[in-house]
């Protein structure tokens, strides 16, 4: 099925506005040539009430309604940009399209006694630029959509995942991008849990896929494509694996794979815990999480160690290609994909996915997106990836001014019952790792991996 | 003989709107779009504009030739819908021609007519409805000195205004009290008769026409009142009424308009009708009526298509209430909803300003804590927010004090909250 085309589009984040009007007069001077709030095609009102702001901005529809009802043709959508553009010289200056636009969008110009709507201004918002606060932003995003919206998604339909479940929209993105030449294996844990590998001998992909055990996934994928290169065919090996089956269990084979340079994507689920079993703790259930094996009672609280650094740990195996990535930046992951089809082909590219579980940390399906954000956004689960060429980190997406750790840790209930001295434990973790990485990047002290790999 | 799934007879607001909703839904079906006229798809609306050369005539265009090739429409222009036969479903045309089809829109619009005065049949007046109407009269208007208009409604103020501006001399005879009835009341009307008047235009309110001579290329109309007005042009822009000619024999359901429920279904199965040819709820009463404005066109059109192609999101049309804008002569107004044309207000709240000096006027009527009507000249607020308002029945309740007072801000605060 082909998505059809994604446009940019501009976000505005009222919690973030103050009213300070710099994008109104920004884009009364980019279109009219004078600060005039006037003639400002975005307007801003603050609700005097509560002092909350709200936007009033073309949201160049995809069914524009004031095209609809444009009497002379003034008003069209680009398709190519998704603008929807006003001709000056057609229009009559009848105002129907204001009638029209539920928005107030689209508004009359007291200069010109014609209307005025935003146009973008050719691909860089003036509104934006100008926002001293991030309240306005150009949204891009959806532009992989325009890249690799024709693709297939190559699991079956109706997969029994739970509602809201982060490696659903993993497995789902990755195979469409990765493709069809692909083997996939995935060993014990939700993924086949929920029908992904298929049942009574119909595969749930439209690849090979099969079901290793929980500790020799990369041996066995190492072993299919030896036999692969040995007869001539040059086929891309997927795995995806759990934390259990990465970090725990799965590690002594992977370390070996990665060790000896065996050509595969493997890609870790990390939803901190064994989740299908009935979310016991794992080595990269970080320190304070509930889990069933970690429970919260009068003496014990949570998980009383700190995660192992996983990716970071196959970072030192002289990988081709590592990377952490999260689906709440799914430009970042598409990018990190593409590197890691190229990397396999020479050895090993590991992927190591934040995915948060609502389930198994009890937190509303709905969302699952911001809490993927904002633990990008604190740190504690930063974007970056490494490359054997360049051999070293570097973070894909910085975040300069990092949230305090309680802004990520505040949405997710298996942590609702950390005390102070637990937090500041958190804290103080998560600001050494960022420094630790930080070591590994061009601007660090350490001056390759090799150093101390 | 030829066959489609769909077939649409006209080519404006309605048909347009119902193909764009088909096209959406189903990409493969076959679509014929037919229409009497001998262009490209246009609105009427455009016409009083090119009276006073300020449109084109070339440019009027709402879609061209690689726009329907790429919606994949065959497109059949000069071809007059004579006759429907459902049972069968196909059609008769004014050539001979059958054409059928699975199901088919009828949005043939509206045709202006003529008041019942003596002498108005062989006057040679005008009428602004067609590409070739408004050719015609800008042809007239580069002769004629003055002028003279029946009817005070949008067509006639338009054309009043525009042909002002191409050099001509206008009178306007109306039969009502006041100009523009069917959108504001006496305030309002006043206010819009000032400009007119202050542009050189004439207005004669509440004067009806006994008589109608042409004599040498000149008009000349007796009013009841006694007297009489001579001038080079007539211009009739008295009503439309809905083009229904093809129905008869057919069968299908029509009264003022061609009947239909709230998904644009006529009493034929497979055959709908949207736009100024139908009859369709109210949103206020429920009471079935022609709605002959252009965003009524382009919703029920919308509505039809959808249907037609069994889109899953379709929902039934909530009703047609008087909804329009109106710019003139630099001034810019809109009228929407119930009791904005009222003088006195019974059963509603009205919030009124009304400054003749600085040329401002603005309505908002209210039914309990619910906005259902609201007009304004010169006024800042947006009407689309307005109308969503209306059409969602909010319950205004402590905003409505603040609506009235800013309702530009505090329209836009509800945009915000409730459907941005």
């Amino acid at each position: 099925m082909v998505l059809g085309k994604s446009y940019p589009t501009i976000a505005f984040y009222p919690e973030k506005c103050d009213g300070c009007n710099r994008c109104i007069e920004a884009c009364a001077e980019f279109h009219a040539g004078t600060a005039n709030p006037e003639l400002s095609r975005i307007k801003i009102v603050q609700d005097t009430e509560n002092g909350s702001f709200a936007v009033a901005l073309c949201r160049q529809c995809g069914e524009p309604r004031c095209v609809m009802d444009c009497p002379s043709g003034a008003l069209k959508k680009d398709m190519d940009t998704g603008v929807v553009g006003w001709d000056e010289s057609k229009c009559v200056s009848c105002q129907l399209c204001t009638l029209a636009c539920p928005y107030g969008g689209i508004t009359y110009n007291p200069v010109t006694h014609q209307v005025m709507k935003c146009d973008f201004c050719d691909g860089d918002p003036a509104c934006v630029t100008a926002c001293p606060r991030g309240a306005l932003e150009l949204r891009t995003g959806a532009d992989i959509y325009n890249g690799w919206g024709d693709l297939e998604d190559l699991f079956v339909p109706g997969i029994s995942a739970c509602l809201g479940c982060n490696s659903e929209l993993l497995i789902r993105h990755t195979l469409r991008r990765i493709g069809p030449n692909t083997v996939v294996a995935t060993p014990p844990g939700c993924i086949p849990g929920v029908g992904a590998v298929g049942f009574n001998g119909i595969t749930a992909t439209k690849t090979p896929v099969f079901h290793p055990l929980l500790t020799n996934t990369a041996a066995m994928l190492a072993g299919a494509r030896r036999y692969y290169s040995r007869i001539g065919r040059d086929v891309t090996m997927l795995a995806f694996a759990g934390d259990g089956g990465t970090a725990d269990v799965g590690f002594q084979s992977l370390s070996g794979a990665a060790e000896r340079g065996e050509q595969m994507i493997f890609i870790c689920v990390d939803n901190e815990g064994y989740m299908n079993t009935g979310v016991q703790r794992s080595s990269t259930t970080p320190y304070g999480a509930w889990t069933s094996t970690t429970p919260v009672g009068s003496v014990l609280r949570g998980k009383g160690r700190d995660a192992k650094p996983m990716p970071l740990l196959m970072v030192m195996h002289n990988c081709e290609y590592v990377a952490t990535a999260c689906m709440a930046f799914m430009e970042d992951y598409y990018a990190k994909l593409e590197k890691a089809l190229e990397a396999a082909k020479r050895g090993m590219a590991y992927i190591h996915v934040f995915s948060p579980c609502p389930t198994g940390w009890r937190f509303p399906p709905s969302k699952l997106i911001e809490v993927g954000r904002k633990a990008v956004e604190t740190n504690m689960a930063p974007l970056w990836e490494y490359e054997a060429e360049t051999g070293r980190i570097h973070f894909t997406y910085p975040v300069e001014n990092p949230l305090p750790v309680t802004a990520y840790l505040s949405l997710i209930g298996k942590y609702h019952h950390l005390d102070d001295e637990q937090i500041a434990h958190i804290q103080r973790k998560t600001d050494e790792r960022i420094e630790t990485l930080q070591k590994f990047t061009r601007e660090g002290n350490v001056k390759s991996i090799q150093d101390v790999a | 003989m030829s066959q489609s799934t769909y077939l649409i007879v006209g080519s404006s607001h309605a048909a347009l709107s119902a193909l764009e909703a088909i096209r959406i839904q189903d990409t493969d079906g076959s679509v014929t779009l037919v229409t009497q006229e001998e262009t490209l798809p246009y609105s009427p609306t455009i016409l009083p504009y090119m009276i006073s050369g300020q449109v084109n005539p070339e440019r009027i265009f709402l879609r061209d030739g690689d726009d329907l090739d790429r919606a994949r429409v065959t497109f059949r222009k000069g071809a007059r819908l004579v006759a429907v036969d459902p049972a069968n479903h196909s059609v008769s045309m004014d050539s001979g021609e059958t054409l059928n089809y699975e199901k088919m829109l009828l949005a043939t619009g509206a045709e202006p007519t003529l008041p019942p005065i003596p002498g108005m049949k062989d006057a040679c007046c005008h009428v602004l409805r067609t590409l070739g109407d408004a050719l015609q009269l800008q042809t007239a208007a580069q002769k004629a000195k003055s002028a003279i208009i029946l009817g005070a409604g949008l067509i006639g103020m338009h054309a009043a205004e525009n042909l002002a501006k191409a050099g001509v001399q206008i009178t306007i005879v109306e039969a009502l009290p006041r100009v523009l009835p069917g959108y504001f009341d006496e305030q309002a009307a006043g206010l819009v008769q000032q400009v007119f008047t202050e542009h050189g235009i004439r207005i004669l309110t509440g004067s009806t026409v006994t008589n109608v001579t042409a004599s040498k290329g000149a008009c000349t109309v007796s009013l009841e009142s006694g007297g009489e007005l001579s001038g080079d042009l007539l211009l009739v822009a008295t009503g439309v009424k809905p083009r229904m000619d093809y129905l008869a024999g057919s069968g299908i359901d029509a009264g003022d308009g061609i009947v239909v429920d709230d998904t644009m279904r006529t009493s034929s199965g497979d055959i709908w009708a949207a736009g100024d040819v139908a009859e369709a709820r109210s949103f206020f009463g429920g009471k079935k009526r022609v709605n002959a404005t252009l965003p009524s066109a382009v919703e029920q059109g919308r509505i039809a298509g959808m249907d037609m192609a069994d889109d899953p999101a379709a929902s039934p049309f909530a009703g047609g209430l008087p909804a329009n804008t109106y710019t003139f002569f630099e001034n810019r107004s809109f009228s929407l909803g119930m009791g904005v044309v009222a003088d006195s207000e019974e059963g509603v709240e009205v919030d009124l300003i009304f400054q003749p000096t600085s040329m401002q006027y603005q309505k908002l009527v209210f039914e309990g804590d619910r906005l259902v009507g609201v007009s304004g000249i010169n006024t800042d607020l947006d009407p689309g927010i307005m109308w969503q308002l209306i059409r969602r029945k909010v319950e205004l309740g402590k905003m409505k004090r603040r609506l009235a007072a800013l309702p530009l801000e505090t329209g836009r605060i509800l945009m915000s909250s409730m459907w941005r």
